[in-house]
């Protein structure tokens, strides 16, 4: 019997009635998609909203005196933590992943559907547990969000109590949910393809996600093992990550544990994290980019292969962010070259985004403004990227605002600009809607710039030599006054691009159920997630056949055709030409 | 014009000899990576407008093969930021790997929320770091209790402190003066206020200035004192009766251990060795030494540790 994700005619698929198995326990791959959507754009706002607290503080010291050194660390810890697990890798791979992985192969649904559901679950109680940390005593963990032990579980960081077995728990219920997403994205895109549909022809946004959650499947289980023996430091006295220490005057019970192990098992995890975020973006970005420039993915081959290798490279890359921890030297170079290696296969792309725009026939839709903004932001996330890998120039820069600057340009902007990207592009055919296109241009323009008046003074700040995590650095003895305004400016601009963000929250909200019908195809695109016979898809997705397969995804302005889009489930004898242009022969490059 | 001009005069102070040539690898990074940048900006707004839907222009000529093109833009850059590698690590090389024979020797504790230093002669103070201009000090960091971290932006160094072992960096300051001093890795709740400062003075201030301390035994007189009281010369006597390690000359010299390794007896060795005397057995002894990790407080080890490391000159038989 043929699984029910590829049978053609599916007999048994049987579709839920009431309210409560469609919307709420479903197994739909597009609904868990939505939940998790949902879910973590939540989550992100109240990171959104920490971080104006920190920014707040930060621009205007002792004016916000409802902000202390426990609060503000609380903050940035969860703020971190927040953006970069249970906003980015779950909007990506559990958002984004879960809805266009089977739509885009031309699949039924997941091949696990019920371990799809339980992933969601999981992912929903690792963020109340979370989220509970709040009200436990003593608050959540302040320990930042990079958990170093010692400190995190010692007296003299906020939170130590309950609040950082918590987020060790909030975690580990993570990794478990992401890790039965994971093979069932695995599985579903190596087993659930339809007719047609080779691995060579899968948009870049299949790759980028089948990708990242291989990186996923190998990363998350040494954050998980860090997680659990940080756990037993902490509650069982055990000592992997803790020597001998005397805290505040007394001494602890601990010995012979070493602080730079969790540093190696968290970075293992960390740097490949951060792949995670970015491959999908990666991938969304190149379909984003190649439909509204109306042209083909430059070197569609080299792309997918520059995937797979930053892929493989990213876990040799770990021990760059470790130069001043006093490992070898030596140690530190090796580390240096792989990431000067890694920024090959990156730069490649980059390249090979800009050379798809050449010749284009350039819509500046909002979806294209976005992904073209991450272009920028992630060129300039990347170059700084080389100055910290440089073990030389680290030394001065590390843990100052230069870092804070380097990886929220590359790791933060840059991924959301292209969920925005996405989110925007994809929103037609997930709610059946057009969202307001000039609310849309707005949130472009205002995010774009306010992002830049952020960060760019950052650098700055890191390079006069401001060192992060410091609760207050404005108004004190150690920075100029020159930097003190721009301090200043960049909480104003923090604020700014924080509000913004609502245009964008309106917008959706309201396009939802106001917005115009949109079409099955408004972007006149040629992947198959725009070919479903019903926009928004219904349940199995491709009524009573599965869509065949004759091409790639980037069939735009075929010499000849009389469309500029060739679908890839168009069967080539059915395209129809210009007179005289003679028969469609495949453009594929 | 007035901001940019204060900005510029107070842009980071360069006050090492590492400082200046770091500053100059910073900028030439600068002026490439503000190519590459610049590149791709042209080239994305120049596509842009060339290209907008709307706009008649020739959209015929499709290349199939950039393969050159390709090479040499990926390359080149490439190429240059190796170089860039390499320079890098020479100037670490220098500065921090090889200090020479006779730099400054100052043990630097960090605790929460403070720095504590330890001169050679046994003076100390507290978020104060008194230095000779022009020679080389090598600070060896280690920590009582979370990581800390070493940072003097003038200075261009940066080093964390971990607990339980000993990590170092080396300077020459070039410029008397006073600098501050970080702490630059998250330390809990009173990070920010974990600040103190570097005196940088001439050679005649700073012998002056250490004659002005409180007078105490050297770090390794109190060690030896040490050494005595807490009990190790009991065993470690060449006269005694337990079968222990002479440790005259230990620092330094190649240790062969009983598991086969070797290794060279430098401080985190005889740290570990005191503390946690059953991970490096030598060879040809039994491990029947209990751990002092209870008994020594960071400050006792660091004058231990002094002692240890010159006991060949005044023990010699």
């Amino acid at each position: 019997m043929t699984h029910i994700a590829i049978a053609d005619q599916p007999a048994e698929m049987h579709h839920p009635h009431s309210f409560v198995t469609k919307y709420i326990w479903s197994q739909d791959h597009k609904v868990i998609a939505i939940q998790y959507g949902a879910t973590a754009i939540s989550v992100g706002l109240i990171a959104l909203v920490l971080s104006g607290l920190m920014r707040l503080q930060l621009g205007f010291p002792d004016t916000f005196s409802f902000i202390d050194p426990s609060d503000y660390y609380q903050y940035v810890t969860m703020h971190g933590m927040i953006m970069v697990i249970y906003l980015l890798t779950a909007l990506f791979l559990g958002g984004f992943g879960n809805y266009l992985i089977p739509l885009q192969i031309g699949a039924r649904d997941m091949v696990f559907p019920f371990l799809n559901m339980l992933s969601y679950w999981f992912y929903l109680l690792s963020v109340l547990i979370l989220l509970a940390s709040f009200f436990v005593g003593g608050g959540p963990t302040g320990a930042g969000w990079t958990l170093y032990p010692p400190q995190a579980i010692l007296r003299g960081t906020p939170g130590a109590d309950m609040g950082i077995v918590l987020m060790l728990v909030s975690l580990a219920v993570f990794i478990i949910a992401f890790t039965m997403g994971g093979l069932n994205y695995v599985t579903t895109i190596l087993q659930a393809r339809t007719r047609g549909m080779t691995l060579m022809r899968m948009p870049l946004s299949v790759w980028g996600i089948f990708v990242a959650t291989v990186l996923g499947l190998f990363a998350f289980p040494a954050l998980f093992v860090s997680a659990v023996m940080m756990a037993f430091d902490k509650l069982l006295g055990t000592s992997f990550f803790m020597p001998a220490v005397v805290s505040i005057g007394e001494t602890l019970d601990y010995s012979g544990g070493s602080p730079v192990l969790f540093q190696h098992l968290f970075w293992f995890f960390g740097h490949p994290e951060v792949y995670i975020v970015a491959l999908p973006a990666f991938g969304l970005v190149s379909d984003v980019l190649s439909t509204h420039a109306r042209k083909n993915i430059f070197g569609y081959r080299m792309m997918v292969w520059a995937i797979v290798a930053i892929g493989g490279l990213s876990f040799i890359v770990w021990a760059h962010h470790m130069y001043v921890s006093g490992m070898n030297p030596y140690f530190g170079f090796f580390f240096a070259f792989t990431t000067l290696i890694i920024a090959v296969p990156t730069a490649l792309k980059v390249y090979n985004w800009v050379l798809t725009l050449w010749q284009g026939n350039i819509r500046l839709t909002v979806p294209m403004l976005f992904a073209m903004g991450f272009i920028f932001t992630f060129v300039h996330g990347g170059l700084t990227g080389i100055f910290l890998g440089n073990v030389t120039v680290d030394l001065p820069l590390s843990d100052t605002y230069f870092v804070v600057a380097h990886f929220h340009m590359v790791m933060g902007v840059s991924p959301v600009m292209v969920l925005f990207a996405a989110i925007y592009h994809w929103f037609p055919k997930i709610t059946g809607r057009m969202f307001n296109v000039t609310l849309g241009k707005i949130h472009f323009w205002a995010t774009f710039l306010g992002t830049y008046a952020i960060y760019l003074p950052m650098h700055y700040l890191g390079f006069l030599g401001v060192p992060r995590r410091y609760y207050a650095i404005g108004n004190t003895d150690f920075i100029p006054d020159s930097a003190t305004a721009l301090n200043a400016n960049i909480t104003i601009a923090a604020i700014f691009v924080g509000v913004v963000q609502l245009i964008f929250i309106v917008n959706i909200l309201w396009s939802l159920f106001k917005g115009k019908p949109a079409g099955g195809n408004p972007w006149d695109a040629t992947s198959l997630e725009w070919q479903t016979p019903e926009t928004p898809p219904g349940h199995g997705n491709w009524g009573p056949r599965l869509p065949t397969v004759y091409r790639w995804a980037y069939e735009y302005s075929v010499p000849g055709a009389k469309q500029d889009f060739v679908p890839q489930n168009v069967p080539p004898e059915d395209v129809e030409m210009e007179p005289g242009a003679g028969p469609y022969r495949e453009h594929t490059v | 014009m007035n901001e940019l001009q204060q900005a510029v005069e107070q842009s980071p102070f360069a006050a090492s000899e590492l400082a200046s040539d770091v500053d100059l690898l910073f900028y030439a990074m600068l002026t490439v990576c503000g190519f590459v940048a610049l590149g791709v900006t042209v080239a994305m707004l120049d596509f842009c407008i060339r290209y907008r839907s709307g706009k008649q222009v020739d959209r015929t000529l499709r290349l199939r093969n950039l393969r050159l093109p390709e090479y040499i833009w990926i390359g080149v850059p490439l190429l240059i930021f190796l170089g860039f590698f390499v320079w890098g690590a020479t100037l670490f090389m220098r500065y921090q790997q090889l200090p020479p024979e006779d730099a400054l020797r100052i043990h630097g504790v960090g605790k929460q929320w403070m720095w504590k230093f330890y001169h050679p002669g046994g003076q100390r103070e507290i978020n104060e770091l008194h230095i000779p201009v022009d020679r080389p000090v090598v600070v060896v960091l280690s920590s009582e209790d979370v990581i800390h971290s070493f940072f003097v932006p003038a200075f261009r160094v940066k080093q964390d402190a971990v607990p339980g072992r000993y990590t170092r960096t080396a300077f020459t300051a070039s410029e008397p003066g006073t600098y501050r001093l970080f702490c630059a890795e998250f330390c809990g709740l009173k990070h920010s206020k974990m600040r103190g400062q570097v005196e940088v003075m001439s050679a005649q201030h700073y012998a002056e200035w250490l004659d002005t301390r409180e007078q105490s035994p050297t770090l390794a007189a109190a060690g030896e004192a040490l050494f005595r009281t807490k009990g190790c010369s009991g065993c470690h006597a060449v006269d005694s009766a337990v079968h222990a390690p002479d440790l005259r000359g230990i620092y330094g010299r190649i240790v062969h251990l009983r598991d086969g390794r070797s290794l060279r007896a430098d401080v985190a060795y005889l740290r570990d060795s005191i503390l946690l005397p059953e991970k490096d057995v030598v060879a040809g002894y039994q491990p029947i030494m209990p751990s002092f990790a209870d008994q020594l407080t960071e400050e006792e080890l660091l004058k231990i540790l002094a002692f240890l490391q010159d006991f060949d000159e005044r023990d010699a038989p």
